[in-house]
């Protein structure tokens, strides 16, 4: 039988995962950028499960936001990495400091 | 054994969720890592589906899987990556990542708790109802959440027009030909009649 814990044990090994993968690959932001779709992931799956057990559609209905503002956040992520490549010619994180003037 | 088997397969795809997961964050290749990442969300619907949410399991595989992912894997081989200077202080940042990593891990487990283990699942709240999963979720997403819908809705097309814009590129100095000014094109453009008076050829007076 699964319960809710099951879901909540794996959104929770996924989610400390990214945070793990987010500190070990700083330099690399596209590695980042996938870190962070499974943070979301891992909120979805909590999200699904907990409308699962409760029953009550709006969790669903609040992944299927996420879902698509996720979408959109991956699409600009990605146009600025390719835009910030062509300027630099680097997608590394610590050479990337124009901004501290 | 068909009492386990929902439990037995849970197990086995968070075991791959789980895995590939790990493989995201730590191989060297990031083509490698986003096709890790494929399989983890593939693997993640899988458990969604073992949670009865049908329509948002099929969502994932073909909204992540089919266009996020793709659009993933496009950049990552277009851009030309060095990976040694993106590798260095991978081993240094290592044991720090850990520790956060395994004592949020276990804080959150602490508070999860193993007594929620034995709470075991109602009954699926669709089939309660006596309809299917979609259903389910397209009364509430088009009675109760149409404005967020429609902004969602909004929230993607911005995201079009602002990532366009973002990528597009004008050079300068390229010879390219334009296929509807070539059509517009007027004989006056191309031909100028110059009138001018006629003139006699000059009268050498050497006639013979």
């Amino acid at each position: 039988m699964i319960t809710l814990a099951h879901f909540l044990t794996l959104a929770t090994i996924l989610f400390c995962i990214a945070i793990a993968g987010i500190f070990i690959n700083r330099k690399n932001v596209i590695v980042l950028l996938m870190a962070i779709e499974l943070m979301l992931l891992a909120v979805n799956t909590n999200f699904v499960a907990f409308s699962r057990f409760l029953g009550d559609p709006s969790g669903q209905v609040f992944v299927f936001f996420i879902l698509t503002v996720a979408a959109a956040e991956s699409a600009i992520g990605l146009a600025i990495l390719v835009v910030l490549f062509r300027n630099r010619a680097t997608i590394n994180v610590a050479e990337l400091d124009s901004l501290k003037g | 054994m068909t009492e386990s088997l929902p439990l037995v397969s849970f197990y086995f795809f968070g075991a791959i969720t789980v895995l590939a997961a790990l493989a995201v964050v730590t191989v060297k290749n990031p083509v490698h890592a986003a096709l890790c990442l494929v399989l983890t969300f593939f693997s993640t619907a899988c458990t969604w589906l073992l949670a009865d949410a049908e329509f948002l399991a099929i969502a994932l595989v073909l909204v992540y899987v089919g266009a996020v992912m793709v659009l993933f894997l496009f950049v990552v081989m277009m851009l030309d990556i060095d990976l040694v200077p993106l590798r260095e202080g991978f081993v240094r940042a290592m044991p720090v990542g850990l520790v956060v990593a395994v004592v949020m891990l276990v804080e959150m487990l602490t508070l999860i708790g193993v007594r929620t283990m034995q709470i075991p699942a109602p009954a699926e709240p669709a089939a309660a109802a006596g309809m299917s999963n979609t259903t389910w979720l397209a009364n509430a997403l088009f009675s109760q959440f149409l404005l967020p819908f429609e902004v969602a809705a909004l929230i993607l097309t911005v995201a079009i027009v602002a990532a366009i814009p973002l990528t597009l590129r004008r050079r300068v100095g390229v010879k390219a030909q334009n296929p509807a000014k070539q059509v517009m094109v007027t004989a006056r453009e191309r031909i100028r009649i110059v009138k001018m008076a006629a003139e006699k050829p000059a009268d050498t007076g050497a006639a013979p």
